[in-house]
């Protein structure tokens, strides 16, 4: 049986019926169209379906969508079009830090979250802050470099502006 | 005039990931499709006796349950052999197991729901019968006299066997001053794309179309294979290949899976979709290597290589791989042993068996891993027997830069490499000598690291010797349409493909530099058997040599065609203008005479101002086939620093080091990025990646959680330097790139650890080179000291 779900997806208000075993992912992904959302293991280790829910990164394979009732996601398609993480898409396009694209969505989710909490991050903890995003493709390098440039980008701008 | 083949143009199509817009199979939904999921064998061998679907099709969701008297009725089976492969077994394979289950996964039933979870419901409302029997999982058990067959089809185990040989090879060990000899075992291991395989298979029976969305390199292969298999005109099938989350090799084999997605379609005449899940994925994805070589090297007093002795024996499952077959990893691993030296004599033979487990095939850089890791880790104990340093036992064998061409002695033919200037450039990064000071006074506080190097050659741009010989349907040919549209832009329509390694962006950069216009103005089309010509794709390395001189090419001849006209249009001979920013310009002046917009609002829309008989049609189409050389071969060399804990078995991969020459660089940037990826998919395998099977071909660790693939925090950064050697094949001159760093970083990995562990004896051999195999390395070296 359906339950009706009410959440703020992205900034806007939605209202869902879903079945309650129905994961966040799915419920992104299916019903409202959110396809940025990656699933590669559906058990939390890849970290292609990371969403930030009231702003924390979370596996939306792991979390139900009748769990983020009354609370806030932010996808990849929010993210872009709010523009909060422009330089690190800028840098990752400069830096070549994604092939296929399938990890990027969650590369950016972790390295987003990990700029917040830690805005001048060492290349080891660089690293380690992605150590749950798989990428078969680039080999991370880039990526860390990436992330490394707008972390120094942003703290030379925070400096500027004092 | 700027060129563009050479500058590290960034990736247009990166950007649409970047904002959460990229478009994979897995994304699209149909009007009416349908979700399959597939009833798979628990057994790894059995009779099957029984299929009980009655409780599943009261499931709620379920629009159908098709079974293998349903499903394999509308698709020829298909057999994974290779004319070439002389003496070559493989039975026929169909989409769903009939009498006889060969490995655990192995469908046996699909259900069709409105819903993927309403078909995962029912599946587990089948209930199937299996008698089980005693599995073949061991390789060399498979191989016994008495062992019972792996697939009842098959006349015995023995998949196929080669066996290369030059006349004088036991002379040489005959006479050799030293012989080393070890025994290496290689793990399976699989391709975990992060995009797991995804198919939409949608037949319209009101015109008797199937279009197939198909996460693949290679659509044109698949509209083939479908058009024979399930019987269609080849003009009805289309294949798009969207958006892929990474093939790396695997996404271009044929699967059960997306078999039963199109036959499933035919006969419910909707669209059904199939997507796996990663259980899935580990469970039928093809698994990659699974080797046991013993190796030999004959060695005279100066320490140069006199022969190669190896017996390869590889087992890859209950079937070969169609249409590439299951052979082919394993015949190229006996024909790069030793690729990069001065050898003059070898013998290798190989044997491929049947057993029942997933069937193993091509995966990035074929073969090439096994074959540098047994050459050069016996090229390291000889360094050791001969007392000479890793560098130098190198310079003194590695093909000398002006002997070329060069035949190997299992008959590869090398145009020209750089092997010396690689290995100079190499010790000049890496700075052996600072490294030994290190390691000895580290050693003194307890700790170990180590170094160890690697030399390659990796095989690009094949013709048709790889496949086409052996009469598989696998074009050896590319093709490009290349057009001006009426506003003066250009377009390139080709069938090499992209999975983000940047095909899109290089073609680009190559159709610009013939048109002289900037890349932003060349838009790539790829992926679509509708909207592009035919071609072989991409694999094996052929996205920027072959489809490179596919696409110069096809601009030079659209070239060719817009100066004609504007030399109408201009009353000038055409030998007096060019191309160049975007307007054709008088060659002796330099000044611009006529845009390209100019050029397509005449031919466009006033035709009738051009002077009579001049061919207005700025659509022009190429196609290109590589001659000469059967393959472009590619050189190179790694190095690769390490510290273990002596204690844990754990290994810290410090620094990885990469010399490679690919011919002409068309895009430094990306070809870098190529060989990053490419090393880390070779570090992978050779310290976490591993499928591991019981006695009872199970796989116990097939999920993401067991299964250890290389993540951020455990690989180094990776330092790379290149040498360019073009082809004079192509006018491009370019080769591949994208196995390069998969062929040597293991084996680089492997003489870096036992370089580590040199102070106890201790030495390994198998890989992955996991903490418990160095402790037991350890241990074994501990108890041979003191119990000799």
């Amino acid at each position: 049986m359906k339950v009706l779900l009410s959440t703020t997806v992205n900034g806007e208000q939605v209202q869902e019926a879903v079945l309650p075993r129905t994961s966040l992912a799915d419920f992104l992904r299916e019903d409202l169209g959110l396809t940025g959302t990656h699933l590669g293991c559906e058990m939390g280790a890849c970290g292609a379906c990371l969403v930030l829910m009231d702003g924390v990164p979370v596996h939306a394979c792991l979390v139900l969508a009748v769990q983020a009732e009354g609370s806030t996601i932010e996808t990849i398609e929010g993210l872009n079009e709010t523009g909060a993480a422009a330089d690190l898409q800028a840098h990752f396009h400069d830096r070549n830090a994604l092939q296929c694209g399938f990890c990027t969505n969650g590369m950016l989710m972790s390295a987003q979250a990990l700029l917040e909490a830690n805005p001048v991050p060492t290349r080891d903890e660089i690293r380690d802050a992605l150590s749950g995003n798989y990428c078969r493709c680039t080999g991370y390098e880039a990526i860390v470099d990436a992330i490394d440039t707008t972390a120094r980008d942003r703290a030379a701008r925070t400096e500027a502006a004092k | 005039m700027t060129l563009h083949i050479g500058q590290s143009q960034r990736r247009e199509n990166a950007r649409r990931h970047l904002a959460g817009r990229g478009r994979f199979v897995s994304d699209l939904a149909l009007p009416r499709m349908l979700h399959a999921v597939f009833v798979r064998s628990p057994m790894a061998k059995g009779r099957l006796v029984e299929i009980d679907t009655s409780e599943a099709e009261q499931s709620p969701g379920v629009v159908r349950i098709l079974t293998a008297a349903e499903l394999n009725a509308r698709c020829k089976p298909w057999v994974g052999t290779l004319d070439h492969f002389a003496g070559m077994q493989s039975p026929p394979m169909s989409i769903l197991a009939e009498e006889e289950v060969l490995w655990t996964g192995q469908p046996v039933a699909m259900i069709i729901a409105k819903s993927r979870a309403e078909a995962e419901d029912a599946a587990d409302l089948v209930m199937v019968d299996i008698e089980d029997s005693e599995p073949v999982t061991d390789g060399a058990a498979a191989l016994q006299d008495g062992a019972p067959l792996a697939n009842s089809g098959a006349r015995d185990n023995l998949c196929y066997e080669a066996l290369l040989e030059t006349p004088a090879v036991n002379e040489a060990f005959a006479d050799a001053a030293h012989v080393v000899e070890a025994s290496f075992t290689f793990g399976r291991h699989t391709a975990v794309t992060l995009e797991p395989r995804a198919v939409i298979a949608d037949f319209d029976p009101s015109s008797g179309a199937l279009t197939v969305h198909h996460g693949t390199q290679t659509p044109y292969q698949f509209q083939d294979v479908y058009a024979r298999h399930f019987g269609l005109p080849e003009g009805k099938v289309r294949v798009i290949a969207p958006d892929v989350g990474g093939s790396f090799g695997m996404k271009l084999h044929v699967y059960n899976e997306e078999m039963g997605a199109v036959a499933a379609s035919m006969i419910l005449e909707r669209p059904v979709r199939y997507v796996a899940d990663r259980l899935e994925s580990f469970l039928s994805d093809i698994h990659a290597r699974d080797h046991i070589v013993k190796g030999r090297m004959a060695l005279d007093a100066e320490g140069k290589i006199l022969a190669m002795d190896v017996d390869d024996l590889a087992p890859v499952g209950a079937v070969s791989a169609y249409p590439r077959t299951s052979a082919a990893e394993g015949n190229q691993v006996i024909r790069l042993m030793g690729a990069p030296y001065n050898m003059p004599d070898y013998r290798g033979r190989l044997q491929v068996a049947f057993q029942n487990k997933v069937q193993t095939s091509q995966y990035r850089a074929v073969g090439h891993p096994i074959a540098c890791a047994v050459t050069e880790a016996l090229v390291e104990r000889a360094a050791e027997v001969t007392g000479l340093d890793p560098f130098e036992i190198r310079a003194r064998n590695l093909i000398a830069d002006d002997a070329y061409p060069h035949v190997s002695a299992t008959g590869y033919q090398f145009e020209k490499l750089s092997h010396q200037a690689s290995l100079a450039k190499l010790r000049e990064m890496m700075d052996p000598d600072a490294l030994r000071a290190d390691q000895a006074r580290l050693r003194e506080q307890g700790i170990y690291r180590g170094f160890g190097i690697a030399s390659f050659v990796e095989i690009t741009n094949p013709g048709a010797a790889f496949y086409g010989v052996g009469g598989a349907r696998i074009s050896a040919q590319d093709g490009a349409v290349v057009r001006m549209t009426p506003s003066g832009d250009i377009h390139c329509a080709i069938s090499v493909t992209e999975q983000g390694q940047g095909t899109e962006t290089i073609i680009a950069q190559v159709v610009a530099d013939q048109l002289g216009v900037s890349p932003e103005r060349v838009s790539v089309t790829t992926g679509d058997t509708a909207t592009t010509p035919s071609g072989g794709a991409t694999w094996a390395c052929r996205g920027a040599g072959i489809g490179g001189e596919t696409a110069l090419r096809a601009g030079r001849k659209l070239r060719e065609r817009i100066l004609t006209l504007a030399g109408a249009l201009l009353q000038a001979d055409p030998a007096t203008l060019r191309l160049e920013d975007g307007a054709v310009v008088d060659v002796a002046t330099g000044e611009a005479r006529i845009t390209l917009e100019e050029i397509g609002r005449v031919a466009t829309y006033r035709p009738d101002t051009l002077p009579d008989g001049v061919d207005h049609s700025l659509t022009v189409a190429h196609h290109f086939a590589p001659s000469g050389y059967p393959f472009d071969f590619t050189n190179g060399i790694q190095g690769s620093l390490v510290e273990v804990d002596v204690e844990t078995g754990i290994v810290r991969i410090l620094k990885h080091w990469v010399v490679e020459d690919c011919g002409r660089i068309i895009n430094p940037l990306l070809v870098d990025e190529q060989i990053r990826g490419g090393v880390v998919q070779g570090l992978g395998p050779a310290f976490f990646e591993e499928c591991q099977y019981d006695a009872d071909g199970q796989l116990t660790n097939g999920s993401l959680a067991d299964y250890l693939v290389p993540m951020a925090c455990e690989m180094p950064d990776i330092e790379i330097a290149h040498i360019e050697t073009p082809t004079e094949d192509t006018i491009l001159g370019a080769k591949g790139v994208g196995e390069a760093g998969t062929a040597a970083a293991g084996a680089a990995a492997m003489n870096a650890v036992n370089d580590a562990l040199r102070p106890f004896g201790a030495r390994l051999t198998q890989t992955p080179m996991t903490p418990l195999r160095i402790l037991d390395a350890l241990d074994a070296a501990r108890k041979q000291r003191t119990d000799p």
